[in-house]
C-alpha cells in the first residue's frame, strides 16, 4: 500500500512542473510587455531597459523561469494590480469563503445526488426515475449564473426568504472573525446569530453551485446502481437469503459508490470553477469573485496565481481519491 | 464500438468500412424510433433554422428602438412583444432570435477548432505510441489539471475581448478530451483480432490506421462531439457573463443579453428569463440527442 500511495505521489511531480512551464509560458505570451505596462506612453528605450534589468526581463528564459519557479514554490505569486497586496495574502484572505462556499454544494450535491440515483435505479423505469433524468438533464444544461438569478429573484427579492447579496449581514455589528469561515467565527465567538446570517447567506449561493454536481452524481449514482444490482454475485447473496437491507448495505451500495467516489472528486474542478460563475452573481466575498474581477482588471498575476492554486488543490484532491480508492477497493492498489 | 462487438465480427472484418456504415445504419434506424431523441434533433433542428434564417423572422433589427423606456419602467411580454422589451426599448424577442446565429456559430466552429486539434494529437499518439505517445499524453494530463472554465478564462484573456477569443478558448479547452477520447478507443481497437487480420494479409500502417482502426474509433467521437456543443454553448454565456466575448452591441448574444440582464433582476426579471431558456433550449437539445446517440451507437444498449 505505503508503494502504491508514492507512486501516485511521484507522478504529481511532472504534472506540476509541466503545470508551472505552461504558466510561465502564457504569461510571456500575453498582450503587452511588463516594461509597456507600467511605464505606458512614458517609456524611452533606456527606461524600458531598465525596468527589464529591474524585474530580471534581460535575463536569459531558462534562468527566467528557475525564478519563478523558486517563487512559486515559496508562495509568492506575485502582486495583484487591483489591490497592491501580494496574491498569497488575497488568496488566504478570501479563499474560506469559498471553502465554505464549496462545501455546502457539495453537501447538497452529494446528500441529494446519491439517495436520488439509488432510488431512481432501485425503481427503475417509474415516474421517480423519470423525473431524476428529466432533473439532471436540465441541471447540467442550466448556466449556473442563471440558476443563481432565478434563485435571487424568487427567493430573495420577490419572497425575501434570503438575502440577495454578499457573506453576511452589514447590520450585524461587532462580529468577530478570527478564522475567516464566518460559519465557524459566529460558533467560535457564541454569536449564534451572526453564524445563522452567515448560513443563510450561504443558502442560495450553493444551491446554484451544487447544481451541475448534483446532476452528475444523481446520474452516476444510478447508472452505477444499476449495474451492480444485475451482477451475479446480488443474485447469489439473494439465493443465500440474506436480508434486503444487507444486500443493499454489503453488495450493492459498496461497489456501487466506488465509481462515485472518483466522480465526487472529479466534481472539485466544476466546483471551483463554478465558484468564479456563482460568487459574482451572489456579491460573495471569495475567491471566484476576486478572479472574475481580476478579469476586468486585467490583473494576470492574480489570474496565473489561481489557475496554479486551483490546478494544485484539484489534483491532490483526485489522488487523494485516488488513494483512498486503493484503501476500499483491494483491485486498484495490484494494477 | 467496444472491443467486444469488433471481436464479434472478426469474420467481416476485413472490410472494416463496412462495418462502420451498418453501425451508423443501425443506430439512425433505432433512433428514428426514439421518441427522446426525436425531441432533442428536433429542438437541435428549431435552434439551426432560427439561426439561419433569423434575419428574416425577427419582427425588429437588432438596434431598432421599439417602443419606451425607463430605467424603473421596462415593459414585460405584452401582446405587442411577446418577450417583452429591454433596457434599451429593445424588442427581447428580436434579439432572443438574431442571438442564436452567434450561439450555433460559436459552438460549431469552437467543436470544429477542438476537434481539429483533438483527433490530430488522438490519432498521432494512438497509431505511433511510444514515446510520441508518453509525450502528448502528459502534457494532456497537465492541460486537463486545470478546471475547464478557468483554462478558458486564462487562454479568452490572453486573446482579449471578442467572439472569436471565447471560440479559440473553447475550442482550446476541447483538444484534449478529444484527444485522449480518440487515442483510448484506438488502443483498444489496435489489439482487436481484426487488426492483425489486416496487419497479417500485409497492409501498411498508415492503410491499417486510417482505414480500419480509425472507422471503428469514431464513434464515441460524435456522440461527444454533439454534447460538446451543447457545452461550448454553455461556457461561452459563462464567459461573457464575466466580461469576455463580443462586444458590438448590434450583435446580440445570449450570453451578454443574460449577463447585461442583471442590472434589472428586481424590474424586468424577463431579460433574464428568456436568453436563459432560449441556452437552455439549444444546449438540452444537444444534450438528448447526444445521450441517445451514445446509446444508439453503444452495443451494450442493444437489445
Amino acid at each position: 500500500m505505503a508503494r502504491f500511495v508514492v507512486r501516485r505521489l511521484l507522478l504529481l511531480v511532472p504534472i506540476l512542473l509541466g503545470l508551472s512551464i505552461l504558466l510561465f509560458a502564457w504569461v510571456r505570451a500575453l498582450p503587452g510587455s511588463t516594461a509597456n505596462s507600467l511605464l505606458g506612453e512614458r517609456g524611452t528605450p533606456e527606461t524600458i531597459a531598465a525596468v527589464e534589468r529591474l524585474y530580471g526581463l534581460d535575463q536569459p528564459i531558462t534562468v527566467q523561469y528557475w525564478k519563478y519557479l523558486k517563487q512559486s514554490a515559496t508562495f509568492d505569486l506575485g502582486t495583484s494590480a487591483q489591490t497592491r497586496r501580494p496574491v498569497t495574502d488575497e488568496m488566504l484572505r478570501l479563499f474560506p469563503g469559498t471553502i465554505e462556499l464549496t462545501a455546502v454544494a457539495l453537501v447538497i450535491a452529494v446528500g441529494v445526488g446519491v439517495p436520488l440515483g439509488y432510488f431512481a435505479a432501485r425503481r427503475y423505469g417509474t415516474w421517480l426515475d423519470s423525473g431524476a433524468i428529466v432533473g439532471s438533464l436540465l441541471g447540467v444544461t442550466i448556466p449556473v449564473f442563471f440558476l443563481g438569478f432565478l434563485l435571487k429573484y424568487f427567493f430573495a427579492i420577490k419572497l425575501g426568504w434570503l438575502p440577495t447579496a454578499g457573506r453576511s449581514d452589514q447590520r450585524i455589528l461587532g462580529v468577530d472573525h478570527p478564522t475567516g469561515f464566518y460559519v465557524l467565527d459566529g460558533f467560535i465567538t457564541g454569536n449564534l446569530s451572526a453564524a445563522w446570517d452567515a448560513f443563510k447567506h450561504l443558502v442560495l449561493p450553493g444551491l446554484a453551485l451544487a447544481t451541475i454536481p448534483l446532476a452528475i452524481i444523481t446520474r452516476i449514482t444510478r447508472a452505477s446502481v444499476l449495474d451492480v444490482v444485475h451482477e451475479d454475485y446480488v443474485r447469489t447473496a439473494e439465493a443465500k437469503g440474506l436480508l434486503a437491507s444487507t444486500i443493499t448495505r454489503r453488495h450493492i451500495l459498496r461497489n456501487a459508490l466506488l465509481p462515485v467516489v472518483t466522480i465526487i472528486g472529479l466534481q472539485l474542478g466544476l466546483l471551483l470553477s463554478g465558484a468564479i460563475l456563482t460568487e459574482t452573481v451572489f456579491v460573495f466575498n471569495g475567491v471566484g469573485k476576486f478572479v472574475a474581477d481580476s478579469i476586468r482588471f486585467r490583473d494576470y498575476a492574480v489570474i496565473q496565481g489561481f489557475i496554479l492554486v486551483f490546478a494544485v488543490i484539484y489534483v491532490v484532491v483526485n489522488l487523494l481519491v485516488d488513494i483512498a480508492y486503493g484503501l476500499v477497493d483491494p483491485r486498484v492498489r495490484v494494477r | 464500438m467496444s472491443l467486444s462487438e469488433a471481436e464479434a465480427r472478426v469474420d467481416t472484418a476485413v472490410a472494416a468500412e463496412d462495418v462502420g456504415g451498418s453501425l451508423l445504419k443501425e443506430a439512425w434506424r433505432r433512433l428514428r424510433r426514439d421518441p427522446v431523441a426525436i425531441t432533442g434533433g428536433a429542438m437541435v433542428a428549431l435552434f439551426v433554422l432560427v439561426a439561419v434564417i433569423g434575419p428574416w423572422i425577427a419582427p425588429y433589427g437588432p438596434s431598432d428602438r421599439a417602443g419606451a423606456v425607463t430605467p424603473t419602467m421596462i415593459p414585460g411580454p405584452s401582446s405587442q412583444f411577446w418577450f417583452g422589451l429591454d433596457d434599451l426599448g429593445r424588442d427581447e424577442l428580436s434579439r432572443v432570435i438574431l442571438g442564436a446565429r452567434q450561439s450555433l456559430l460559436v459552438g460549431v466552429v469552437s467543436l470544429v477548432l477542438g476537434m481539429i486539434g483533438g483527433l490530430t494529437l488522438g490519432v498521432l499518439a494512438g497509431a505511433l505510441g511510444g514515446w510520441v505517445d508518453s509525450l502528448i499524453m502528459r502534457i494532456i494530463d497537465i492541460v486537463l489539471a486545470v478546471p475547464g472554465l478557468l483554462f478558458a478564462i486564462g487562454v479568452a484573456a490572453t486573446l482579449g475581448r471578442s467572439l472569436q477569443s471565447v471560440m479559440i478558448a473553447i475550442a482550446v479547452v476541447n483538444v484534449p478530451i478529444f484527444a485522449r477520447l480518440l487515442r483510448g478507443q484506438m488502443l483498444s481497437q489496435r489489439e482487436a483480432d481484426y487488426v492483425s487480420a489486416a496487419t497479417s494479409v500485409g497492409l501498411r500502417r498508415r492503410v491499417v490506421v486510417f482505414r480500419h482502426i480509425l472507422p471503428n474509433s469514431i464513434s464515441p467521437v460524435i456522440v461527444q462531439g454533439t454534447l460538446t456543443l451543447a457545452t461550448a454553448i454553455i461556457d461561452a454565456a459563462g464567459l461573457a457573463f464575466l466580461g469576455l466575448g463580443g462586444t458590438d452591441p448590434s450583435v446580440p448574444e445570449w450570453g451578454r443579453m443574460l449577463a447585461d440582464s442583471q442590472d434589472y433582476l428586481s424590474g424586468a426579471i424577463h431579460l433574464a428569463i428568456f436568453p436563459g431558456l432560449a441556452i437552455v433550449f439549444a444546449a438540452l437539445g444537444f444534450t438528448l440527442f447526444g445521450e441517445r446517440l451514445r446509446e444508439a451507437l453503444d452495443p451494450k444498449y442493444r437489445r
